[in-house]
């Protein structure tokens, strides 16, 4: 549908006209507002800083993430023109399973949150999965014990933060992913602030049955973990209370793990329905409705949302861990390049990779494969390689280690792609998204707002108010921007598969019984 | 012919010396170096300040040397430049319902590094890549009145693609001043028949152009019937080239 252009009509203040999001991801903090089109009309955004204090281990201050929140909040609304009072409501989605623990009276984290990337804790796991509950995770949270998840995080900080178990029984401490320490801050903090997670982000912490949405004690007895210091599970769109600063008087309306977010962005509501959102890591889900499908291929059932009053609808998703994340490393660790987008500059100058592969195993494999103990490689090289195919290779790790999923996906599902939606920032790297077109021999189509995860946080906050009424209205939002078509011939795409996945198998079982061959280790 | 300017002789006495200098120098002992009263010094760093070419230590209040003068001989990556536009290029199509192209000059024409479908969701191929004509278009009329290295219009061949194309130099030098002048542009049936297109440019630094952006749609989508852009459009349009070059001025 076309409409005339007319300049947005002036707005009387207070006319709760607009909704914001704000997507607390990996690298950096943002706030985005919204119209009722779903157009954005205000973008701000702070990164904050990585720490990576020894190999494996990836943390974030809470702290400035919150000072990032609270910067982004008024620069989002002083660039729209607008005043908290023009918000109907405020959603937010968040980099999941990353694990942050805060003292309630002076709101205060006790140690650095540990990352989705962060792999300290994979040792623990491997024992877990070795003991008898490993059936009983699988069964009750319908997920595989890893380090990736939120929980094993929670244990290692009350093994090793002195007095927590103690504080955590007296109810002293708060544990939560980041949207839960997002909406206790901002709903006062120490001072009435509320405790909740949603759904989606419980889901990944391996604590939560996925039938029942909450709890299970076993699960805690399990890791050993206190009730007192949990967060209480809640729908995805619903008004957990209201700002009391950053945004004061703004209704919470919604909460989301990102990946999630960027499913309900998309307005993938029906089962069938899939995207894949490329940032940090790059993430597959398809929505499969009221069903829990349980994968032999390597992939995560999930929660994909819950609403009130209606029985929850579920995902199956492929997990990569290293997505933008290699471009960044690209850039900051080798120092090829000084921006992200720069790295299409460079890969254009070759025809192809040269006959070299990176597979970016830092944290080990995900999906499909889940091999903590891999890690990354680069081969195929020869005095012939130059920066530029290096740049190819990082690109054309990105577009296989989405076909792995793909395929991985078709197979667990029965469900056959036709194409793929795709959002994130790096879906303006043209030439990335004509190799995962390539690739997958597939179209991959990109919607018109690419910050999908924001989208879908808005969305949440905006079904709580009633600002949307339904579904259906935000279906019509979606709009095809771009489109990539495969062009790439069988014969190469074989001939690339297979160097992919010769690449693939030198990074398996790299680290040798638990001991990372590092130079930490090998200094110490 | 004049002398040297004074004051741009300081000012560069004053680069020289930050430059020089290992660690953030105070406002009073840049005085006392150069010379210089402090009201002076302080007017020259305030003004080096505001252009980059100097920093200011936010605790000690120093004076140190900026980024932006290492900057200088750098080009703006293309691929950088769409990463910064793009949320904005989709905004800019949400709302007016057309397609949005971003153009760079490359060579003696066009390069489409950005392409937003109208949304419709009607079957559309994207055009990146794309060479078009710098005579012939919107974007082309911008990258030529706001881009310093951009071609002369005597220099360029000038196909007539429809009976609306500007075919003589003098004719285009007239549309690019006209462009100059107002800050936007429009091509009206030049490049295809019964399609208009309007493009502001995007700016880096001091206002130079390093791209342009267009609007682009059947005729009666873009203007009225007298040929003058729809009401609102033009306001969308640069505002959206505004917010790209101030994100680009941003530091990520
Ligand atoms: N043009 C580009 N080409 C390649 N990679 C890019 C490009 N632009 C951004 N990236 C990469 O994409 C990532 C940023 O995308 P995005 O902003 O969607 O991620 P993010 O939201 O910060 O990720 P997360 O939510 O996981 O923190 C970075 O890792 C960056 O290296
Ligand atoms: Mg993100």
């Amino acid at each position: 549908m076309t409409r005339p252009a007319t300049p947005d009509r002036p707005v009387r203040p207070g006319a709760r006209t607009h909704v914001a999001a704000i997507d607390q991801g990996t690298t950096s903090t943002r706030c985005l507002i919204f119209d009722r089109r779903g157009r954005m009309v205000a973008v701000a955004q702070h990164e904050h800083q990585q720490h990576f204090p020894r190999p494996g281990w990836a943390e974030h201050d809470a702290a400035e993430i919150w000072v990032n929140t609270l910067r982004v909040l008024p620069e989002a609304l002083l660039q729209a023109g607008l005043q908290p009072s023009d918000l109907a409501a405020v959603g937010i989605a968040n980099q999941r399973e990353t694990t942050v623990v805060w003292d309630r009276a002076t709101g205060h984290p006790v140690a650095p949150a540990i990352t989705w990337q962060d792999t300290r804790t994979s040792e623990m796991v491997e024992e877990l999965n070795r003991g008898p509950s490993a059936d009983l995770f699988r069964e009750v949270c319908g997920l595989t014990p890893a380090g990736y998840f939120a929980a094993p995080r929670l244990r290692w900080l009350l093994d090793h933060v002195p007095d927590l178990p103690r504080r955590a029984r007296l109810g002293e401490v708060a544990f939560g992913t980041v949207e839960s320490w997002l909406i206790w801050n901002l709903t006062g903090g120490p001072d009435g602030g509320v405790h909740v997670t949603d759904v989606t982000n419980a889901s990944r912490t391996m604590l939560m049955d996925i039938r029942t949405l909450d709890w299970d004690q076993r699960l805690l007895d399990a890791l050993d973990i206190p009730r007192e210091i949990l967060p209480e599970i809640r729908p995805n769109a619903q008004v957990y209370g209201t700002c009391r600063v950053g945004l004061p008087g703004v209704p919470i309306g919604g909460a989301f793990g990102d990946q999630q977010a960027a499913l309900f962005g998309q307005t993938c509501f029906a089962a069938g329905e899939a995207k894949c959102t490329y940032g940090t890591g790059a993430f597959l889900l398809m929505n499969t409705g009221e069903r829990i499908v349980t994968s032999d291929h390597g992939l995560i059932s999930t929660v994909a949302y819950a609403l009130d009053d209606q029985p929850p609808r579920y995902a199956i998703e492929g997990s990569i861990a290293v997505a933008g994340a290699l471009v960044q490393w690209f850039r900051d660790s080798l120092e090829m390049i000084r921006s992200a987008p720069e790295i299409e500059t460079l890969a254009r100058r070759v025809e192809d990779n040269g006959g070299c592969y990176i597979v970016p195993a830092f944290a080990g494999l995900f999906a499909p494969r889940w091999q903590p103990d891999a890690r990354g490689v680069v081969v195929g090289l020869t005095s012939f390689v130059t920066r530029s195919h290096l740049a190819r290779a990082v690109l054309e790790a990105t577009a296989w280690q989405t076909a792995e999923v793909v395929e991985a996906m078709a197979a667990d599902t029965g469900i056959a792609f036709t194409g793929l939606k795709v959002d994130g920032g790096m879906t303006a790297n043209h030439l990335l998204m004509q190799q995962v077109a390539d690739v997958l021999a597939l179209p991959v189509e990109r919607p018109l707002m690419a910050e999908s995860v924001s989208l879908g946080a808005a969305y949440a906050a905006g079904l709580a108010v009633d600002y949307w009424p339904d579904l259906e209205v935000l279906r019509d939002n979606w709009h095809q921007a771009a489109r990539w078509e495969p062009a790439m011939s069988a014969a190469l795409r074989r001939r690339e598969r297979a160097g992919w996945d010769r690449a693939v198998e030198r990074t398996l079982g790299w680290v040798v019984d638990g001991d990372p061959v590092t130079p930490a280790r090998r200094g110490s | 012919m004049s002398g040297p300017i004074q004051s741009i002789e300081r000012a560069a006495a004053v680069l020289h010396f930050l430059g020089a200098v290992p660690e953030p120098v105070a406002l009073g002992d840049l005085a006392r170096a150069l010379g210089l009263p402090k009201p002076t010094t302080h007017g020259i760093v305030r003004t080096l300040l505001g252009v980059g070419f100097v920093v200011q230590d936010p605790e000690s209040g120093h004076y140190a040397i900026g980024g932006g003068l290492t900057r200088l001989g750098e080009t703006l990556d293309p691929h950088l430049l769409r990463s910064r536009a793009a949320n904005w290029a989709d905004g800019l199509a949400a709302r007016t319902g057309l397609e949005v192209q971003l153009g760079i000059l490359s060579g003696s024409a066009v390069e489409l590094l950005h392409h937003v479908f109208r949304p419709d969701d009607s079957p559309q191929r994207l055009r990146v890549g794309e060479l078009q004509p710098l005579h012939a278009t919107a974007l082309g009329l911008a990258l030529l009145a706001f881009s310093p290295a951009a071609v002369r219009p005597r220099d360029l061949v000038m196909t007539a693609y429809t009976p609306a194309t500007v075919t003589r130099a003098l004719d285009l030098t007239r549309a690019v001043q006209q462009t100059a002048r107002r800050g936007w542009s429009l091509a009206d049936g030049t490049y295809r028949p019964g399609v208009a297109a309007l493009a502001a440019p995007i700016r880096h630094h001091v206002g130079v152009g390093v791209g342009a952006l267009a609007v682009v749609g059947l005729r009666e989508r873009v203007l009225t019937p007298a040929g003058e852009p729809l009401p609102g459009l033009l306001e969308q349009l640069v505002a959206a080239g505004s917010a790209i070059s101030d994100r680009l001025e941003e530091r990520l």
